[in-house]
């Protein structure tokens, strides 16, 4: 009997441990993918939408064309999973039973934490909050543009200063930067969490005169007013506001009783198995690992968590671990890019952005469809040691 | 000298910004004067604390280190 592997969620994780398995397990192995709209997003693109770079069509592909023909695809919400029975159940009544499991269900939006939020403000999380934002700057004349998050963890930590760097460009192009008041709100001292980045970012804000607020937590919104106001008891005018919404993890986790308050699984950082549980792993934006919710993460947690499956199917020791590893581009407008590679022993030393990294940026953002769901984009990509000392 | 403390977070695993969040959300349901014990395991938690103490108001009353674990102490303005 082939060992029955389910994986929950088709985006870049579930995609990639899927074909994975299959390709390792051959005959040994039956995989099967659940998501529920059976879309792949490439969710970065988001950003390029909203900017009026990119158009939806190429941010959206059938998860079946992705997938190796082997793997089968539930197009079905999973509504609980049963560890004790090995059972998923799905939405129209349905169950799927399994060897191991993977959760690779990322994080959904939850705009109404905040009041006011849903009415008051634009988003680029999602493609039609993209395409939303996308026509509010094209109404745009001028006037206080307040970039921030409006709670944490949240997918992409470097994408909100990735949009004001890149709006503060757009609005030169439209000759109304002069009119326009560029703003980055930031829940800490500096522009962003992670020191040796900030330390990059700031004098590039400076000298684009794009503001920073710090430690300015988004406790509400009020559309009627125009103000955004803070847990630290500041109030601020707008006259566009985009904030990144507040994330948890996905129903399904909260009723299958394996989550936290916020829905994250708690997951063993280095073989991103659910804690307590021995047949059941997690990837991606899923997990309640202190490090970044990013595709990026997924893809590389991804031949993790194969190879362990694999192991444990052919009753051998599991050996790979997750050491961590981290890679995100950081645009900084005028074609020009940073890149933040780090792990859970060393923190990032980002380079001074240049045209090289956004052009490997811009090469990724095409090449994506082609190699990462498959697994071929090489895995050892060159990293280098970075130097510096442990930071938050 | 004896303090009272109002409320105790549990900021221990949680990577910044999380701390500095939890402790600004937290820090609201306070009234003025009553005291914030928040432990963290985060080292990047000593100069964000301190910061965030001193933009904010707040006072920094106590900070300790036992065993990888930051205790702070904070005096609602």
């Amino acid at each position: 009997m082939p060992a029955k592997v389910v994986v929950l969620g088709g985006g870049v994780g579930g995609t990639l441990v899927a074909n994975l398995l299959a390709k390792e397990l051959g005959r040994d192995g039956k995989v099967s993918v659940v998501d529920p709209t059976g879309m792949h997003h490439y969710q970065p693109g988001y950003l390029y939408v909203a900017l009026g770079q990119a158009n939806g069509r190429w941010l959206v592909r059938d998860e079946r064309t992705l997938l190796r023909r082997e793997v089968d695809l539930v197009i079905e919400q999973a509504t609980k999973v049963d560890p004790e029975k090995g059972l998923v159940h799905l939405e129209r009544g349905g169950t799927l039973e399994y060897d191991y499991l993977v959760f690779a269900t990322g994080a959904r939006l939850v705009p109404d934490q905040v009041p006011g939020l849903r009415q008051g403000s634009y988003e680029f999380y999602s493609l039609e909050g993209a395409q939303r934002l996308r026509e509010a700057l094209r109404r745009f004349r001028g006037g206080r543009l307040l970039v921030g998050i409006a709670g944490v963890p949240y997918k992409c930590p470097p994408a909100p200063v990735e949009f004001v760097f890149m709006v503060e460009e757009y609005l030169r192009r439209r000759g109304i930067r002069d009119r326009s008041e560029v703003t980055l709100l930031s829940p800490l001292n500096r522009a962003f969490t992670i020191e040796s980045a900030s330390k990059v970012i700031q004098p590039i804000m400076e000298q684009r005169g794009i503001k920073l607020v710090t430690f300015f937590n988004v406790e509400e919104v009020d559309p009627s007013a125009g103000t955004v106001s803070s847990l630290e008891g500041e109030k601020l005018e707008y006259d566009l506001l985009v904030l990144v919404p507040p994330h948890r993890g996905q129903q399904v986790v909260i009723d299958s009783g394996l989550g936290d308050a916020s829905g994250w699984l708690p997951t063993d950082r280095f073989t991103l198995q659910v804690e307590g549980q021995d047949r059941i792993f997690a990837i991606g934006d899923a997990t309640n690992l202190p490090i970044s919710k990013s595709g990026s993460t997924a893809h590389f947690e991804a031949p993790v968590v194969a190879s362990r499956i694999a192991s444990l199917v052919r009753g051998t020791a599991p050996n790979e671990n997750y050491g961590g590893r981290v890679m995100c581009f950081l645009e900084t407008g005028n074609r020009k890019a940073t890149v933040l590679r780090f792990d859970y022993e060393h923190p990032p030393a980002p380079p001074q952005p240049n045209l090289i990294w956004h052009s490997a940026k811009w090469l990724f953002n095409r090449l994506y469809w082609e190699t990462v769901p498959q697994g071929r984009l090489p895995e050892k990509l060159p990293m280098p040691v970075p130097t510096g000392r442990s930071e938050s | 000298m004896s303090m009272q403390v109002a409320k105790t977070l549990d900021l221990k695993g949680l990577s910044c910004p999380l701390p500095i969040v939890k402790t600004a959300q937290a820090i609201k349901e306070l009234a003025s004067g009553e005291l914030l014990e928040a432990l963290a395991t985060d080292p990047g938690s000593v100069a964000d604390f301190k910061a965030w103490c001193s933009s904010t108001g707040n006072e920094l009353v106590e900070q300790t280190e036992q065993d990888g674990v930051y205790r702070f102490v904070i005096r609602k303005k």
